[in-house]
């Protein structure tokens, strides 16, 4: 029979290691989604995933038995995606800004308006790929968090506020700013395609 | 007429707040919203393409391959006998390497003398690796009390009550494998340890509750002796000489 998060967690308070391989295995996958979102890398993804579980690990005896595990989890990964986005911005601020549009490269906007022919339409869902990437990385690290966590993981704002330790009304605002700034910056996408 | 806020039209997207039905009886009634609400689905629409790198299903499994060997677990066996008395097991860790190696230095010291070298090499083989994981795990963990410390959010107060935690543990180990690495003539492993151990005590030592100046001032001890670095770069090098060591168990690699 399949152990359930609960008694998983008891069994691995007591030291069973093959309960917590079990938790490890059932709550990876989630994981990596949810950190990848944030961090917008495999590698920092993976990272996050490793850092999740170490840190839940340690922590386990601290863990509410009445809360869900998964939440739990995605609290610690949220957390370490923040500190591993600060980190990152931190290390890339001494580095020179690059422009998005490279000189001399095509404006994707361009192509659909110009009804471009079948290759550069197919190279144009990477490049509105690309496009949305870029605008999610130009979200503060706190409207990010917030943005992922409310419209890909459908989490109410109550829960990320509790998530991210901040109060509701500071989370639905990161959650706004964020759909404002992605808007500004993806609209002409929508509206010329449209 | 007023017209719908950007802010009502989020939550309204987003089922929050509690003026659902008046901003969608609105809608109905306003095609200028209507378009504008449009537009937003639109874009959110197109956030949702952002696709997210698969893993496969056993991708759980490889995941906790990585996982185990810092956990300090291996199998249920001896961590299910050794939890009763409800140590973290970072501690049964460092505290079995330890054993592990003052039981393998006694023996082959003596046995050193007889001549039969192949145990000697393999006791000094094993020493060595347990050396090796033992530093590893114990470098990799004081990377992480020093990362989650530079990494905190900059003019605000900090509580660092668990990482005072972990660096208190830390210490006593730092001053065992430092004094071991310059018993071994590894100048540079040491060195890196001997930087790191008033860091360490620093935290340990230091108040739990830090001000936004003092945890400037701790980001900038820390940054400013390039600690972290040397100890990240110390880390991987022990890393590679366990894996090294690991690979071609014949070969010394320290």
């Amino acid at each position: 029979m399949e152990l359930t998060d609960s008694v998983a967690v008891a069994q691995a308070r007591d030291g069973d290691s093959g309960a917590f391989r079990v938790l490890v295995e059932r709550h990876s996958r989630n994981l990596f989604r949810l950190a990848y979102r944030m961090t917008g890398h495999q590698e920092d993804a993976e990272d996050v995933v490793q850092e999740t579980f170490l840190r839940a690990y340690r922590q386990l005896a601290k863990f509410d038995d009445r809360a869900s595990f998964g939440t739990w989890l995605y609290r610690i990964a949220a957390n370490c995606s923040l500190d591993l986005i600060r980190a990152r911005k931190r290390r890339s601020e001494n580095r020179e800004n690059h422009d998005s549009h490279e000189e001399g490269a095509p404006d994707p906007m361009q192509l659909l308006a110009d009804g471009a022919p079948t290759p550069e339409r197919l190279a144009l869902s990477s490049e509105v790929e690309r496009r949305v990437a870029g605008a999610l990385d130009d979200l503060s690290e706190m409207e990010r968090a917030a943005f992922v966590l409310r419209h890909y993981e459908g989490m109410c704002i109550d829960d990320i506020s509790r998530t991210l330790g901040v109060q509701p009304n500071a989370a639905k605002h990161s959650v706004f700013r964020a759909v404002q700034k992605l808007r500004r910056a993806l609209e002409p996408l929508v509206s010329t395609a449209s | 007429m007023n017209h719908l806020t950007e802010e009502q039209f989020v939550l309204y997207y987003y089922g929050e707040g509690d003026g659902s039905a008046g901003v969608r009886e609105h809608l109905d009634a306003c095609e200028a919203c209507r378009g504008e609400y449009a537009n937003l689905q639109r874009v959110l629409n197109i956030v949702d393409t952002a696709p997210v790198p698969e893993r496969g299903a056993n991708y759980g499994a490889q995941v906790w391959r990585r996982l185990e060997p810092k956990l300090g677990v291996r199998g249920n066996g001896w961590a299910r006998w050794l939890m009763p008395i409800r140590w973290p097991m970072r501690h049964w860790a460092a505290a079995a390497a330890m054993a592990a190696l003052v039981v393998t230095a006694f023996l082959a010291g003596r046995y050193y003398p007889k001549p039969q070298p192949s145990p000697r090499m393999a006791a000094g083989q094993v020493r060595e690796r347990i050396l090796l994981v033992a530093v590893g795990d114990h470098l990799e963990r004081s990377q992480m009390v020093l990362v989650e410390l530079v990494n905190a959010r900059p003019g605000q107060a900090l509580d660092i009550s668990s990482e005072q935690e972990r660096a208190g543990d830390l210490v006593a180990e730092n001053r065992l494998y430092r004094q071991t690495a310059a018993r071994t003539g590894d100048a540079s492993l040491a060195g890196v340890l001997d930087e790191l151990e008033p860091v360490l005590l620093e935290i340990a030592h230091g108040p739990a509750r830090l001000t936004p100046e003092e945890v400037d001032k701790l980001r900038r001890r820390i940054e400013g002796d390039g600690i972290l670095f040397k100890v990240r770069v110390v880390g991987s090098t022990v890393r590679h000489r366990e894996e090294k060591a690991a690979a071609n168990p014949g070969q010394k690699s320290l």
